[in-house]
């Protein structure tokens, strides 16, 4: 589904990704953890066409095509999903109004016909169990006023109600507390398909004990270095993280 | 009334035998202004001798007036004697024959807005025989405001046929020589509408857009008056979503409300004017004074406006709250683009005791555009227990435009509460990218944030008018981002 190969991109003039490789097929959960400023959020953004961010070689294929040749929003209806790491906000815009022009938007691009008021609000009210994300929230500001547990969730909901290929989820676990996690967790796992793809960037592997990967990716100054089963997961957490750039750095 | 006409017909035969060149019968005066003109005018229209001698004493008075200085418009200075003061109904020779002449940009505009065909072919100017739909309504409507005793014309007409109302109020709150631009219009003012509601009658319908096609040609100085009698409510809509075409650069209309005891007013506007190229060449200077006066009891007035067009805007609606608990209320949208320049607010001025004021006023800036906010809340020593709120938000979107704010408040009682909050936004990339990430478009996004910003507004906006005011924006910022 998803082939990056020695992708190298550039941001603000400085070289963060160094050529990385990674590839993730339809089905799978993939995890990438690293040191912070490691370039984690640079590939996420990246991936899903945020401006800004130069790509100074190699390329990024989605199901086949050009990735990095689509306009972000192309990418969102091609099923590429973002959930950001820090959420914005965007005062006077309704969540749930705003969720359905981003579902229309979406099947229009599919060929579908848009949602009616009535089935939209049936399908919101279904996936918002999943998250236990409370239904006030819908008629707020986008993530205005929301607590930081409440943006992470109410990024979750928007992937379950999107339905996207490929999920990349950027530390949608930070910030939450053990409850929040295993709701969080719960929701993730839910949306495991045989279709859909995730990768999940986290700093720490707590995230890890509740959705659990089928490879662990270790990325360290703009590159994978380390690749693995689960278990590299725990590793890292009891070691850290410097004895696999030590290990990198040696090869 | 005949005589009075007979002495104006008199007058000015005399001001031609003096050498006054134009021919009574032509349609059009040359450019130029002075009391022959006026005269002129005041002939071709029958009008009273009083309304004649107060149109001269009103140009007398401008003649004396300094140019305003404008503190945040970047403006060319007019040339008064430039411009022609009478024109009837432009001449139909020179329009074009079929919407096939028209600029398909603006062709484009009015597509997007849904304008039907024909209103199209009537906003572009094009020459058509055509019996219009509209006619029938409007004999209809005008049935049913009969009935109601309601009277609504044109501004002539109610001189011609409501001689003592007119004169009872014209001018009484919006003094001749009130500022530049109201002196101007007083002497010069061609045409506009009139509305008379009277006592203990509730206005049956919306005053609103089928009369925009009628009262389309009315020029370049328009003039309105609105007079609610005790009781009467009214809901008056102003305007039009369509951009509409115009040679004249330079507007200059007054607008006068009166309500008397318990009296409602409600007066809406979209106005859309010619902004420019997006050089900012061409565009519509727009010098308007509106006010209203509650001057009863309980009354009320309520301004709401969404201004986006015009290359200058300079309007501050206002109420002057003579009445014990009387309210006015302002609520506005005001979009700058590309080189447009608004300065808009509003005046409270607190007379009466426990008078309420609610002010919330919505300044949106993109491109170049300069958007200024300029609101006094003057409470006077009689005013006790009088109660301002203002809200003032802006919002820019992209590096290059600008968004001021001047707020003034006087308050000569100890017992009144004045509150302000302000705020100021901008569209951010990362708000744009969030909603990108989606599956919206830019475009879609941009919408949707404004739409959000001015929702306080929209609400008190008549349901028609909202819609359509909320595509106007739409249409009006596109191309706005990226
Ligand atoms: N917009 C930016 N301007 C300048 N530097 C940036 C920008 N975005 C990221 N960086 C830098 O790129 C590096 C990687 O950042 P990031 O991808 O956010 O790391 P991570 O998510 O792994 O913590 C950091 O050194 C960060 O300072
Ligand atoms: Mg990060």
């Amino acid at each position: 589904m998803l082939k990056i190969e020695n992708l190298k991109v550039r941001v603000a003039g400085q070289e963060i990704l160094k050529g990385l490789d990674l590839e993730v097929n339809a089905g799978e959960v993939h995890a990438i953890m690293g040191p912070n400023g490691s370039g984690k959020s640079t590939l996420a953004h990246v991936l899903a066409g945020r401006p800004g961010y130069e790509v100074t070689g190699g390329s990024a294929l989605y199901e086949g095509r050009d990735l990095l040749a689509m306009a972000p929003e192309e990418r969102a209806r091609e099923g590429v999903f973002l959930a950001f790491q820090y959420p914005v906000e965007i005062p006077g815009v309704n969540n749930v109004y705003f969720l359905k022009a981003a579902i229309n938007a979406v099947r229009r691009h599919r060929g579908e016909q848009e949602l009616d008021a009535m089935d939209f609000l049936a399908l919101v009210k279904e996936r918002i169990k999943l998250v236990e994300l409370d239904e006030s929230l819908l008629n707020r500001s986008i993530n205005e006023g929301f607590s930081g547990g409440e943006k992470k969730r109410n990024e979750i909901f928007q992937m379950a109600v999107l339905e996207p290929k490929l999920a990349l989820l950027d530390e949608t676990d930070s910030g939450l507390d053990i409850d929040a996690l295993r709701v969080v967790a719960a929701g993730i796992n839910a949306l495991r398909s045989p279709d859909r793809a995730m990768v999940l960037v986290t700093h720490y592997q707590r995230l890890l004990d509740y959705v659990k990967p089928d490879v662990v990716h270790v990325l360290s100054a703009g590159r994978i270095v380390k690749s693995g089963p689960p278990e590299l997961a725990k590793e890292l957490e009891t070691r850290g993280y410097d004895w696999v750039v030590q290990e990198a750095r040696s090869a | 009334m005949s005589t009075r006409n007979e002495e104006v017909d008199k007058l000015v035969r005399r001001e031609y035998a003096a050498g006054f060149i134009t021919d009574v019968e032509s349609d059009t005066l040359p450019p130029g202004l002075d009391d022959d003109v006026i005269r002129a005018i005041s002939a071709k229209k029958n009008e009273p001798a009083w309304l004649l001698e107060w149109r001269l004493s009103a140009f007398h008075h401008w003649q004396t007036m300094p140019t305003p200085n404008w503190a945040h418009l970047r403006i060319e200075p007019i040339d008064y004697q430039a411009i022609s003061y009478f024109s009837a109904p432009k001449s139909k020779k020179d329009a074009p024959k079929s919407l096939d002449e028209v600029d398909p940009k603006l062709l484009e505009t009015y597509a997007k807005l849904g304008i039907p065909l024909r209103e199209q072919e009537m906003l572009a100017g094009v020459a058509v025989d055509a019996v219009f739909d509209s006619v029938s309504v409007a004999t209809t409507f005008k049935g049913k405001l009969k009935d109601a005793g309601v009277i609504f014309c044109s501004f002539s007409d109610a001189v011609r046929d409501y001689p003592e109302i007119v004169q009872q109020y014209l001018g009484t709150v919006v003094p001749p020589g009130d500022n530049y631009f109201a002196a101007l219009n007083s002497a010069v003012f061609t045409d506009g509408s009139f509305v008379f509601v009277p006592k203990g009658v509730r206005c049956p319908m919306e005053l609103s857009t089928y009369f925009r096609i009628n009262a389309m040609n009315t020029g370049q100085f328009e003039r309105t008056l609105i007079v609610a009698e005790e009781r009467a409510t009214v809901s008056y809509l102003e305007g039009c979503t369509a951009p509409m075409r115009d040679e004249n650069q330079l507007h200059a209309a007054v607008v006068e409300l009166v309500a008397l005891d318990d009296a409602y007013i409600k007066y809406s506007t979209v106005q859309n004017w010619y902004p420019g190229d997006e050089n900012g060449i061409g565009g519509i200077y727009n010098f308007v004074t509106k006010r209203g006066e509650c001057r009863g009891p309980r009354s009320k007035i309520s301004w709401t406006q969404v201004e986006t067009g015009s290359a200058i805007t300079w309007k501050y609606p206002s109420c002057v709250l003579t009445g014990d608990d009387s309210t006015g209320e302002f609520y506005s949208v005001a979009l700058t683009n590309n080189w447009q320049q608004a300065d808009t607010g509003t005046k409270m001025i607190h007379i009466g005791r426990n008078t309420k004021s609610t002010i919330v006023s919505k300044g949106i800036s993109a491109g170049h555009g300069q958007n200024a906010y300029r609101g006094l809340v003057k409470v006077l020593p009689s005013a006790e227990g009088a109660r301002n709120y203002t809200q003032c938000d802006s919002l820019l979107i992209g590096k290059l435009c600008g968004a001021h704010t001047f707020p003034y408040i006087e308050v000569k009682t100890p017992h009144a509460v004045v509150e302000h909050e302000a705020s100021t936004s901008k569209i951010s990339d990362e708000q744009l990218f969030y909603c990108r990430q989606r599956g919206v478009s830019e475009e879609d996004a941009v919408n949707m944030i404004v739409n959000g910003f001015c929702k306080d507004v929209f609400r008190e906006l008549p349901m028609e008018f909202a819609v359509e005011a909320q595509k106007l924006l739409g249409v009006s910022l596109e191309g706005a981002v990226g």
